[in-house]
């Protein structure tokens, strides 16, 4: 009942082919909106640092994955490296040149991962599906070991990390052991909602289109005139921008620091988890199953505590890897296409409600 | 000049001076290849039998021999210790058809690939919570398993091998001998052969699924209990084997998904290779290419020859 | 929308030709020295025995199968070898056996999809979305709706195709390929598992297609009736070798094609 397309009328293309075309969806993501700004008014700097902070950053890099593996159909198991080369980049560009707003290296590095991407792209001309996650692999394993056995990546620091400098901008200390969790958060929240919108427009998109061709049936795309290499590396392109701009947030904007252990394989995995519980192919999807897999030892942590019965921190970990499991194979049982599903699904039911179908 | 010399040259010469270590590298190589063969055994049994792409093998690995030491520090005796993990191993292979396999009949493989991943997260959080996530130490003089070392004096120098290699590589010949056997000349084999290629197709004729994987899902998990005795036999036994099961995957790259010759020669292949690189390149760049280098072989490979050494040449069908 | 000019074909004249053409796969022989031509405006008929080598053919013509052996000239041009790509934009199109439309997109995006050959507009433009890149979907949008009204799916714009139900999936894909302007239509099996009124439908969408817009068509096609009734020529294939080629009425009666079809010991 207030849910509803009745009355909505479009009269052109161009607003038919809106991405929010009914009214109340977009009232609800201002609204989403306006509460995302608000979050650091409540002065909780746990919210703020230990979960809105990361969440963003995962959902950015759940949405650079699923660019790859959901949208394109090409399964990629490198994200954690990718995210890596991003944060390395990043951290060598300011130290090279400190005077540049950090903003700009951050976004910049997005482009080294992108070249790296490509590069560990380009067996898909040949390689398809597990092979190609393999190949992936091999991108994983040596980006993280050349984390570590590249000393010039970090400075020739004896520890093999990197640790954050201040950087300012305007005057506002944004990096570094000083930069307060609000400034940090509102730079986050600004990246991530640029490049989400800019992930929409190019999925909607002609773009788009090819790289959902090419996962359904990359041979009637290419019948179809489409050119399979250069859609897929700009898959890997796009895909691994995604990742290294969320990796050089990861150093910069949330632990301070880095280090090759930050980007491995586990990583790659979590984030995997993440667009599948969330929905491959679906941007939302994306942010959901960021807040789902990242949420879920927080909650595990701290409502055993609420309830009276505390948990090792150990037995905490161990009961998340556990429970993500069974989540995992619960969602491919259930609704293979995740919670993005679930929600259309609920959305759905909203329209026709308060009638049952 | 200098670089191309230590590159192309310097380590053939260094393998031609020392023959010795060169015969020791390669059996290490060997003996590493070996444990990655049997890793990629079991991932070719389960996919040749179900298609399912076990990447939950390396877990299975750890969590047999998990409960094999863990029993064994209980105070077990070594033979019952094994005779409950095999029994272990059966229960963990029905509770995987019944919660897992059976409700994903006939969904893509894709789907089941990523069931599997949920399987062995599944399995690291339950290994850790029930044993620990320390690494342990494996006692298997009780199982009557030679201790020590043959030294040869050969070669101008010493090339020493570990009785508990030689004969780890025998069991695992004659294992892997018998599943040959079993694939390619009993009715079970070829009902397996069946599932593989078509769910709906094997049901049509009568074959239970339900046994079927429970069969080849136990089978996998016995390559994976003598795998995990022999890896913990030679060092610790912890989680971080997991990761390097995940070498298993060139190996079948190279091999092939459903070869069973192909798992074993493929294996051996990246073990020496692996080796090999390590030592004789490794330290032009700081060492620890291991970590790598399988992959880089099998990336190499996968340009060259998309269906690997052993697999069919894939014919795409519009 | 017609079929792109600027192509020196006229009408009558031989758009597409293929000359000892052989194709085989490791040992077995698909199509063995096949020659036929199509000539520009017609409905080609490619009809023959199961197994016969037709959808290899069509491959080979599309480019994505590369012949051992033989010549495909088209427009003029004599390659050995095509890529599909080279196809696609040389204006050649194609629908499958097994419907191959995009499963997880809508009937409007996948004929959508079909007009990526006409759409130019990069990646900075579609990174903004608003500006250029949505002049050009608007654009082309207004010509997909040309198709979708001329196929009468207006009701099923927006529905995932997987949920639609045989017959017009095959229109959808009919769609998709005549978003992309082909001067030279190939349909394979475009009738296959229809009823009686679901192949009229497509017959009629398929003499429309080559009266309004002039679209060459190859088709293969098992229902002899449709054959007989749509077709202005025909090519018999059996077993990979060609045994008949002329008028519908001459290949009915020729003696070599009932033998095929009835299977007389050869």
């Amino acid at each position: 009942m207030f849910y509803r397309e009745a009355g909505q009328f479009k009269t052109d293309y161009a607003s038919d082919q809106a991405i929010f075309p009914i009214l109340q969806d977009r009232i609800g993501l201002a609204i989403i909106f306006v509460v995302a700004l608000a979050i650091p008014l409540a002065h909780n700097d746990f919210l703020t640092n230990a979960v809105m902070i990361p969440f963003l950053i995962f959902s950015l890099a759940a949405i650079g994955l699923n660019l790859l593996t959901g949208y394109t159909g090409l399964l990629s198991l490198g994200t954690g490296a990718f995210m890596g080369v991003g944060a390395y980049a990043c951290y060598k560009l300011t130290s090279i040149f400190p005077n540049v707003n950090i903003i700009i290296w951050i976004v910049t590095s997005g482009f080294f991962s992108a070249a790296v991407g490509a590069i560990f792209g380009l067996p898909s001309l040949r390689i398809k599906g597990f092979y190609l996650a393999i190949a992936t692999l091999a991108a994983q394993f040596f980006l993280e070991w050349c984390f570590t056995h590249i000393p010039w990546l970090y400075n020739y620091n004896i520890s093999a990390a990197i640790e954050v400098p201040q950087r300012e901008l305007f005057g506002i200390i944004v990096t570094g052991p000083r930069a307060t969790a609000e400034t940090r958060y509102y730079i986050v929240l600004a990246i991530v909602v640029v490049m989400t919108w800019l992930a929409s427009n190019l999925v909607h998109g002609r773009i788009g289109r090819m790289w959902m061709a090419v996962r359904d049936m990359d041979i009637a795309a290419e019948l179809m005139g489409i050119r399979l290499l250069p859609t897929k590396l700009l898959a890997f392109a796009v895909s691994s921008f995604y990742c290294g701009v969320a990796g050089a947030m990861v150093a910069f904007l949330w632990y301070g620091a880095a280090e090759s252990t930050v980007f491995n394989i586990n990583q790659s995995f979590t984030i995997l988890f993440m667009i599948i519980i969330g929905g491959l192919g679906s941007l939302l999807g994306s942010y959901l199953g960021a807040a789902l897999i990242f949420v879920l030892p927080i909650v595990l942590r701290f409502v055993p505590e609420m309830l009276g019965l505390p948990l090792h921190a150990a037995t905490v970990e161990h009961v998340t890897f556990m429970t993500t499991g069974v989540l995992i194979i619960f969602f491919l049982i259930v609704e293979p296409a995740g919670l993005a599903r679930l929600w259309q699904v609920g959305k759905q039911k909203l329209r026709v409600w308060p009638f049952p179908y | 000049m200098h670089l191309l010399y230590m590159i192309f040259i310097d380590p053939f010469v260094q393998m031609g001076t020392a023959p010795d270590l060169l015969a020791q590298t390669l059996w290490e190589g060997l003996v590493g290849g070996m444990l990655y063969a049997l890793i990629a055994l079991g991932f070719v049994l389960i996919f040749k039998a179900s298609g399912v792409f076990n990447f939950a093998q390396g877990i299975m690995v750890v969590f047999a021999a998990l409960t094999f030491v863990g029993l064994h520090d209980a105070g077990v005796n070594a033979f019952l210790a094994l005779g409950l993990t095999i029994v272990v191993m059966f229960g963990l292979a029905f509770a995987i058809e019944r919660s897992v396999l059976r409700p994903l009949i006939n969904q893509p493989d894709i789907i089941l690939f990523m069931a599997t991943f949920g399987i062995t997260y599944f399995l690291i959080g339950f290994g850790e919570f029930v044993f620990g996530g320390d690494p342990k130490v494996m006692d298997t003089s009780d199982l009557f398993l030679p201790k020590g070392s043959i030294t040869y004096h050969t070669l101008g120098g010493i090339v020493q091998l570990q009785k508990l290699d030689i004969a780890a590589a025998i069991v695992a010949s004659i294992m892997v001998a018998g599943l040959a056997v079993f694939f390619s000349k009993t009715r079970i084999g070829r009902a397996l052969r069946a599932v593989a290629d078509s769910h709906s197709a094997a049901l049509s004729v009568g074959i239970s699924l339900e046994q079927i994987w429970v069969i080849v899902w136990f089978a996998a998990g016995l390559v994976a209990l003598v795998t995990g005795i022999f890896w913990g036999a030679r060092s610790d036994v912890s989680f971080a084997l997991e990761v390097i099961a995940l070498k298993a995957l060139p190996v079948l790259i190279l091999g092939g998904f459903t070869s069973i010759p192909g798992a074993i020669v493929g294996g051996l292949i990246i073990g020496v290779g692996e080796k090999l690189g390590e030592f004789y390149w490794g330290p032009l760049v700081g060492g620890g290419t291991d970590a790598w280098f399988a992959y880089v072989i099998a990336l190499v490979f996968l340009l060259f020859r998309p269906q690997g050494l052993f697999g069919e040449r894939i014919i795409e069908r519009v | 929308m017609r079929a792109p000019g600027g192509s020196d074909v006229a009408v009558g004249d031989v758009l597409l030709s293929v000359e000892d053409v052989s194709l085989s796969f490791g040992g077995v022989n698909a199509v063995s020295d096949v020659s036929f031509n199509i000539r520009k405006g017609e409905i080609r008929a490619i009809i023959g025995p199961n197994g016969a080598g037709k959808t290899s053919m069509l491959n080979v013509i599309n480019g994505f199968y590369q012949p051992q052996q033989g010549r495909i000239t088209f427009k003029g041009e004599t390659r050995s070898k095509m890529r599909p790509y080279e196809a696609a934009h040389g204006g050649i199109a194609r629908t499958f056996q097994n419907v191959a439309l995009f499963r997880g997109m809508t009937s409007l995006d996948n004929i959508m999809a079909g007009r990526s050959l006409k759409m130019n507009k990069g990646i900075f433009w579609q990174l903004l979305r608003y500006g250029p890149a949505m002049a050009e979907e608007v654009e082309h949008r207004a010509r997909v709706e040309e198709i979708i009204d001329f196929l009468k799916i207006q009701e099923i714009r927006r529905t995932p195709v997987g949920r639609l139900p045989y017959g017009l999936q095959k229109r959808v894909e009919l769609g998709r390929a005549l978003a992309m302007e082909p001067e030279l239509l190939l349909l394979d099996e475009p009738m296959a598992g229809m009823n009686m009124e679901e192949k009229e439908d497509m017959s009629r969408f398929v003499l429309d297609v080559n009266d309004h817009y002039g679209t060459t068509i190859a088709l293969i096609e098992h229902d002899m009736g449709v054959v007989m009734d749509l077709s202005d020529r025909v090519v018999v294939l059996d077993h990979g070798i060609k045994i008949a080629d002329g008028t519908p009425d001459e290949v009915k009666n020729n003696q070599a094609v009932i033998d095929a079809y009835l299977g007389v010991a050869h």
